[in-house]
């Protein structure tokens, strides 16, 4: 029995290292391959040895997809490439491949400079791990090997966010890596279309939550920053590099030029200043509004923002910050967010998720003390917000996309367990369909049965439909044909021309069949009352009476005989061709009833 | 009873005129019409191949054929069909049949039978398709048959087996087109069974080729705009459609639903899955809002814009599209917009800063979440943060239909509306902003929509913020807070774009007048005046100072109280502006204050405005004083367009009727003092130079008059038959001065002619008004015209000479709306000292960015003129999109203007202006004489003359030579 078998590494009931081992007829894959941003010891990584304990991963694996550059979706990748060791092939966008290895520098950068780790990996495995990066454009079908083939469709969520649809034969999955349904000021929506796919394995960030309109949510930090600024407070947004920090961007450049504010807005980080040229080139992957505009002015090219120096942190007067990262876990955002924490004028707003274990977990759930390392403990007197500007499809936009692709069974990953359940009913519930939400290394199995194409040759279609009236897609039709099966395809075609191809000669099969009829008359009345019988029921059919005393009945010949023993007892012959079967068979069914009464 | 003969006589003649033109154009046809068959024939014969007789046919297509010789033709092109062997020639063909079929005035019932004979025996399904496109052809021709349109849908019915999508398209097609639902039973059914086309049809909701489902749907919708009426039974199969693979097909299904829904919107469904029932359109109305979430833009945008038409939706679906049911980790949280409302009602005004208002609040059921099939949940919460601009426009459109039909929802869909005006793409914002204008009756801001709303007026769009001060004028506002915030907002704006002064002074205006009892208790911050001290006296020029003044004064006028807390600067300032803006401050009652206006007139009813009195007082003057001496009716006439040319001036919204009446009675004057030239008493070869003076007034009438009739909106048909009056008058004035200062009968012959065709066509055009002409110039003419039609040139000039005199001088009535149309060029500013230079021979492009008032149809009649120091001139016709139309009445110009020229030595100035392009014989074809197509297109879109209208701006320019 076929079967696609799905085991998360990461993601499994749980947000961080995403990273999903799919088996699909035969073919080995693997989706994204993530780090985890609450742990710092080996469990921010995969447990790559599930695949293998010894021996190259190579051999196991078919290839890898990355769906976007978020590190909790490709932070892994160097070690799973470089220190584990896999020589295949990984897909990524054309922006993911650029954007990507910017951040897992700068991640490397932060964990062995700063926290000092050895056994990390390094910028040169950075590099060799890209060169094995093949691009896939948005709706393009790349074909892996002879039967896998992969196509990537548009996500939104950070730019370059692609959702992929993994293909073998008729059997499909599609992971949706993270996806948004509701456009923003530098994305659109994502899209799919109706492909009908075995298993649709999408994320769950969002499962129980239905979202506000976003222009609330966009007026709210807007007002929010304003007020803070015109107050003389200072704003920090602590954000990832990529993906919402541009968003927000757009959206305080235009505000600024709109009000005309003169407070200064800074962007931390000199890799921001590589990722905005990304931004600025990949205007295909944008939204409506800036690919229409970018002939005029690309909005990416920022007046109002500059970028960040440490020093400006202690300047007085109002500012606005983007720092990353965006949990507050390390590096500079945290460093300013110290700064910063003690002063109740100014604002610090987290404009996404929050992983648990991290700082920005811990204020957004109302902690106002925190111990920080060598047992300081900092008090928060400056402002938290929480602004959901995470890009992620909320229960509604889950189930639009489930809509859209109909798949046949859905799996939940990226999301946490409790919320998962509540969604998974509800699909269960709606649309009728298996939902399943595995934990990090449980397999799910999901028997398929997978359709087997036949080719028909147009002749036989032709003379098929040429017998029937239309042909209704509700009701089956027989069809009679001889099926080929050559080189491993499929062919239904006219039995005479299978005989030709094969190179057989054709055997006529006939069935003959005695009836017994008591009937004391001649031979030749009994034949004529047959034949009148016949002709009475038999009305569609072409009865006739051959001068040699023969009737036939289309092509099916009856011949009475007397009996040799018993002259009172006629005897019928009744013969048919294998292709009359049917016919054959009623006839004789119905001269073994007998002659009605003749009127005599 | 004389005069009536006369006219019928004049009548009949011109009848002869015509049918003799009509004889020689027909004689023309029949020279043409056999030549045309014939030539077919043979080009068909000698074609060689298929390609070369496809050429022929190409060829042959390209020149129109007359209805007579259409019969011929047809005959010619089946006898070749039959033969052709080739199918594309024979697709030609049939494609031409079709094409001649729909000839005008020939019936192409003689062909039916051949084409269905035809085919019958095709087997090529291109062909076959085409055919039938060519029986539909046939099949409109001829509604009123009813045997040929049954005999059309049998064939089509027969077709619709068909194996080729191509076929069965037209097949539908043709039954959409041409089918009936009734049966309509005992009349020349004869034989052929009439069919149920509406089960026909839909039986190919379910094929398997989506074009088949699209057409099959589109056939049905034909027959609903056919007037037949659709049976409900369709509606379920509708609803299946909905979920097709196909974009078109659900985009065609959900205009199937719509019309359903709009046919038996009362009609109960059952909701599957439940014992319940609902309305139809209820549920239709939950249906297409499920589409507005669809995967394919374009049925977003279809089911969008089918919203805004479902006014008979119950009011508990229409308010669920704006509901989201909001959740949070399972718990119901409150949208911010219910926030919003929730901080103002319970007093508190800071704005949603405090920690966790967000938070979620009450545990929901997780049972009773309903994730998709909710309906219309929230179905313009989608729309209107789409991802693509269209849908987001079409959704804004429904909202505002479906609000002008029902103020609850108008209150609830304002928090939406307000955030639309935060949109990234400026035509939706103002398109919202317009929405929102249409609606402002049925609604009350509250003080953070209107914080939005005035967060806008920094837009640096023009359009934007214009459409925000209309908004503002006729916005309710619930607090004192409020106006004072509109009119800080306002005042900032003013600063920074002092450009949008008038409009926003406008905007106050009405914002005062809307709320005197909020702007009461603001006066005193307003004026900053104190109770003890005396505060500085403002400057009166500042713009914003007067914008103040004007909100002020504007709610002082239905508010006595108010004018007591004025200063007494204050007073002195109204009475200035009174004079000066007086369409801006309303005339005040003040008490203790004995203002000179109503002091003099306590008699006048108080809505009445003294200078419209005035207006009417000195026109009056005019017309009753005639018959006075000739120096005085001339000085009369002097005083009078002086004064009405200053009270234009003054008074804006009397300046149309003031300057209408004076351009009128400057005509008069002219004509009066051309008449009174001595010239007239000596003998002709005399005053040679003397005319002058005459021919350049009859000129100048002429233009006025032109300027009469084309620059003013609102002119009714009475006031043109003043102006052709008058420039009647002028041509005979130049008439007579011609005959005076030419020697020779010839030219003179060819001019009287011509005048007195004039009168004529005067007379054809205006019959019904000559009634009202009693006594005039033309009445006394149209008199004398028998004697004058035979009468020579000199005798005819003698004739006018002394009626021009006898005349009497028509009174002009005043229409009710009239405005003078004018035009300010905004760009270029004509105020750079910096030369634009360019390669000579190339071209550069001039921005020009006009704002043109009361025009008519500005897209064809507004043209820019660029006149070079060399005399040259330029016209170019701006392209019609280049027109926006801000607001009623106004239109703006935004274009670009190609400048060239050969180089200078050395940069000198281009006039840019604009100009008004009229045609007077465009408005005539109203009249019943000239039928439809007789006149030719050139003549209704050719240009007569031109008016300037706007001030010329001076450009700089410096074409540089070439370098080599």
């Amino acid at each position: 029995m076929p079967e696609i078998r799905v085991t998360p590494l990461g993601a499994g009931q749980d947000v961080g290292r995403s990273c999903i081992l799919v088996s699909i007829a035969g073919k080995n894959v693997m989706l994204d391959c993530g780090m985890h941003m609450g742990f710092n010891d080996d469990r921010r990584f995969p447990d790559f040895s599930y695949i293998t304990q010894n021996g190259r991963l190579t051999d196991f694996l078919d290839c890898v997809i990355i769906s976007h550059f978020h590190l909790d979706h490709c932070g892994a990748l160097p070690y799973f490439s470089e220190m584990v060791g896999y020589d295949g092939p990984i897909y990524m966008t054309p922006p993911t491949q650029a954007i990507c290895p910017i951040l897992l520098e700068d991640y490397r950068k932060i964990a062995v400079d700063k926290k000092g780790e050895a056994n990390f990996f390094t910028s040169q495995m950075i590099k060799d791990c890209m060169k094995k990066v093949v691009a896939v454009h948005l709706h393009q079908t790349v074909q892996v090997d002879d039967e896998l083939e992969i196509k990537a469709y548009y996500a939104g969520h950070v730019l370059g966010a692609a959702m992929f649809q993994i293909k073998v034969g008729s059997e499909s999955v599609v992971y949706t890596g993270d996806y948004n349904m509701t456009p923003d000021r530098h994305l659109g929506a994502a899209w799919i279309d109706r492909c009908r796919p075995n298993l649709l394995i999408t994320e769950s960030t969002y499962a129980t939550t239905i979202r506000d309109s976003k222009r609330c949510r966009e007026r709210d930090f807007l007002k929010k920053v304003h007020e803070t600024v015109e107050r003389g407070g200072k704003v920090l947004i602590p954000v990832f590099a990529l993906g919402r920090a541009q968003e927000l961007c757009i959206l305080l450049e235009t505000f600024w030029e709109r009000m005309n504010l003169k407070a200064p807005i800074y962007f931390s980080t000199g890799l921001t200043e590589k990722a905005n040229h990304y931004y600025k080139l990949f205007i295909t992957w944008t939204n409506q509004k800036i690919r229409k505009t970018f002939v005029q002015r690309n909005m990416f090219e920022f007046k109002h923002i500059k970028a960040f120096d440490r020093a400006f942190a202690d300047n007085p007067g109002p500012m606005v910050v983007f720092a990353t990262p965006g949990m507050l876990h390390a590096g500079q955002s945290l460093q300013i967010f110290r700064k910063w924490a003690g002063n109740e004028k100014n604002m610090v707003i987290m404009p996404g998720y929050c992983v648990q274990g991290t700082v920005g977990h811990k204020i957004l759930s109302g902690q106002r003390k925190l111990e920080m390392e060598g047992r300081q403990v900092l008090e928060v007197k400056m402002q938290v917000e929480y602004m959901s500007f995470s890009a992620h499809a909320d229960a509604k936009g889950i189930m639009q996309l489930i809509g859209q692709a109909e798949p046949e069974h859905v799996l939940l990953v990226h999301g946490e367990a409790k919320k998962m359940e509540f969604l998974k009913q509800k699909i269960e519930q709606e649309f009728r369909v298996n939902c399943y939400m595995p934990a990090n290394g449980e397999t799910v199995t999901l028997p398929t049965s997978p359709s087997i194409p036949v080719g028909i040759s147009l002749g036989l279609l032709k003379r098929e439909m040429a017998q029937g009236l239309l042909p209704d897609a509700k009701k089956p039709r027989l069809l009679q044909g001889t099926l080929i099966m050559k080189d491993s395809n499929f062919r239904l075609v006219s039995s005479e021309q299978a005989l030709k191809e094969l190179g057989l000669a054709e055997h006529q099969l006939r069935f003959t069949c005695r009836v017994h009829l008591h009937d004391a008359r001649k031979e030749q009345e009994t034949v004529m009352r047959v034949y009148s019988h016949l002709k009475s029921i038999l009305k569609d059919h072409c009865v006739q009476h051959l001068p040699d005393g023969s009737v036939t009945v289309e092509s099916i010949l009856i011949q009475a005989a007397a009996h040799s023993e018993d002259p009172g007892t006629k005897v019928l012959l009744v013969s048919w061709t294998y292709q009359d079967e049917e016919l054959g068979s009623y006839l004789t069914s119905l001269l073994k009833k007998g002659l009605p009464q003749a009127p005599s | 009873m004389a005069a009536h003969l006369k006219k019928r006589v004049y009548e009949e003649f011109t009848k002869v005129v015509q049918q003799q033109q009509e004889e020689i154009t027909a004689k023309k046809l029949r020279l043409t019409k056999p030549s045309k068959s014939a030539a077919l024939h043979i080009d068909l014969c000698k074609a060689t191949s298929p390609a070369d007789a496809l050429q022929y046919l190409l060829q042959f297509a390209r020149k129109p054929v007359e209805a007579e010789s259409v019969e011929g033709v047809v005959r010619i092109l089946l006898e070749h069909y039959y033969k052709e062997n080739d199918a594309s020639v024979r697709l030609k063909i049939a494609s031409l049949l079709g094409l001649l079929s729909k000839t005008s005035g020939f019936s192409p019932d003689c062909i039916m039978d051949d084409a269905i004979n035809i085919l019958q025996n095709e087997k090529s399904h291109q062909v076959l398709a085409q055919l039938l496109d060519t029986l539909l052809a046939i099949g409109t021709k001829l509604p009123e048959n009813q045997a040929i349109q049954m005999r059309l849908v049998d064939v089509a019915c027969k077709h619709l087996t068909d194996t080729s999508h191509g076929v069965r398209n037209k097949c539908l097609q043709l039954l959409g087109n041409l089918g009936s639902l009734e049966k309509s039973g005992t009349k020349d059914t004869e034989g052929l069974a009439t069919r149920d086309v509406q089960k026909i049809i839909g039986d190919y909701f379910s094929d398997q080729d989506p074009r088949v489902r699209t057409a099959a749907i589109k056939a049905m919708l034909q027959l609903h705009e056919r007037g037949l009426k659709l049976q409900q039974t369709i509606y379920n199969q509708a609803c299946k459609l909905l979920s097709d693979d196909y974009e078109q097909v659900r985009s065609a299904a959900v205009q199937l639903i719509w019309v359903v829904s709009q046919l038996y919107p009362e009609s109960i469904v059952p909701i599957p899955s439940s014992n319940e029932e609902i309305r139809l359109v209820d549920d239709a109305f939950g249906k297409i809002c499920h589409m507005v979430s669809d995967g394919s833009w374009v049925v977003r945008v279809q089911a969008a814009k089918l919203l805004g038409s479902m006014e008979q939706v119950s009011s508990h679906f229409l308010e669920q599209t704006l509901d989201k049911k909001l959740m949070s980790d399972l718990r119901r949280k409150r949208t911010a917009h219910e926030r919003a409302k929730e901080l103002y009602s319970s007093g508190e005004f800071s704005s949603g800063r405090k920690w966790g208002d967000d938070a979620p609040k009450e545990e929901i059921d997780t049972g009773a979440v309903n994730l998709i099939e909710s309906g219309a949940c929230g179905a313009f919460v989608h729309g209107l943060e789409d991802e693509m601009y269209e849908v987001r426009i079409a959704a804004v459109e429904a909202l505002c239909m479906l609000a002008q039909s029902s103020p609850s929802f108008a209150e609830k869909c304002l928090d939406f509306l307000v955030d639309m005006f935060n949109d990234e793409i400026e035509e939706v914002r103002l398109q919202s902003i317009h929405t929102m204008r249409k609606i402002s009756n049925n609604i009350t801001l509250r003080e953070d929509q209107l914080d939005t709303v005035l967060a806008v007026l920094e837009d640096s769009s023009r359009d934007i913020r214009e459409a925000l001060h209309e908004l503002l004028c006729c916005t309710n506002v619930s607090t004192k807070e409020g106006i004072h915030l509109a009119l800080v907002e306002l005042l900032k704006n003013l600063t920074k774009y002092p450009t949008d002064r008038d409009s926003i002074w406008k905007c106050l205006k009405f914002l005062g007048s809307r709320h005197p009892t909020l702007v009461l208790p603001l006066v005193p911050e307003l004026l900053s005046t104190h109770p003890f001290f005396d505060t500085a006296e403002p400057d009166m020029d500042d713009p914003a100072y007067i914008a103040v003044l004007v909100l002020i004064f504007n709610a002082a006028k239905t508010c006595p109280t108010m004018p007591a807390l004025f200063s007494d600067h204050t007073f002195r300032h109204y009475a200035y502006l009174r004079d000066s803006l007086s369409h801006l401050v309303p005339a005040l009652r003040l008490p203790g204050r004995k203002l000179v206006s109503s002091a003099v007139s306590p008699n006048i009813m108080p809505h009445e405005d003294p200078s419209q009195q005035f207006l009417q007082q000195s026109l009056e003057r005019v017309y009753s004083l005639q018959h006075l001496d000739p120096q005085g009716t001339q000085e009369l006439l002097e005083f009078t367009i002086r004064d009405l040319q200053r009270l234009g001036e003054l008074q804006s919204e009397l300046a149309g009727v003031a300057d209408f009446s004076a351009t009128y009675l400057q005509c008069q004057l002219l004509l009066i003092k051309a008449l009174q030239e001595k010239l007239w008493n000596v003998a002709a070869p005399l005053y040679l130079k003397q005319s002058d003076l005459a021919s350049a007034a009859a000129k100048q009438i002429m233009e006025e008059t032109y300027k009469m009739e084309f620059m003013y909106s609102g002119v009714e048909n009475k006031q043109v038959v003043i102006i052709h009056h008058m420039r009647l008058q002028a041509k005979a004035l130049q008439l007579i001065v011609t005959a005076r200062t030419t020697r020779g009968v010839d030219p003179l012959f060819g001019m009287c002619e011509k005048f007195l065709q004039e009168v004529d066509f005067f007379q054809r055009c205006f019959i019904a008004d000559l009634p009202h002409l009693q006594d005039s110039f033309v009445d006394k003419l149209l008199d004398l015209m028998p004697r004058l039609m035979t009468s020579k040139p000199a005798e005819v000039v003698k004739i006018l000479q002394t009626m021009l005199r006898q005349s009497t001088f028509l009174h002009l009535p005043l229409p009710e709306q009239i405005h003078k149309a004018s035009a300010t060029i905004i760009e270029p500013a004509g105020e750079s000292d910096n030369p634009l230079r360019f390669t000579s021979g190339l071209v550069v492009a001039l921005d020009v960015d006009a704002t043109l008032e009361h025009v008519q149809d500005p897209q064809s009649t507004v043209k820019i003129q660029v006149l070079y120091p060399d005399g040259q001139a330029q016209m170019i016709h701006p392209k019609p999109a280049d027109f926006r139309n801000p607001g009623p009445g106004r239109h703006r110009l935004i274009t670009q203007v190609y400048l060239s020229h050969t180089a200078w030595t050395e940069p000198c100035q281009v006039e840019v202006r604009l100009l008004l392009a009229y045609n007077s014989n465009a408005r005539i074809p109203k009249s019943p004489w000239i039928e439809g197509g007789e006149v030719s297109p050139q003549v209704e879109t050719s240009i007569e003359g031109t008016i300037p209208f706007s001030k010329p701006v001076k450009v700089y320019i410096m074409p540089k030579p070439a370098r080599r």
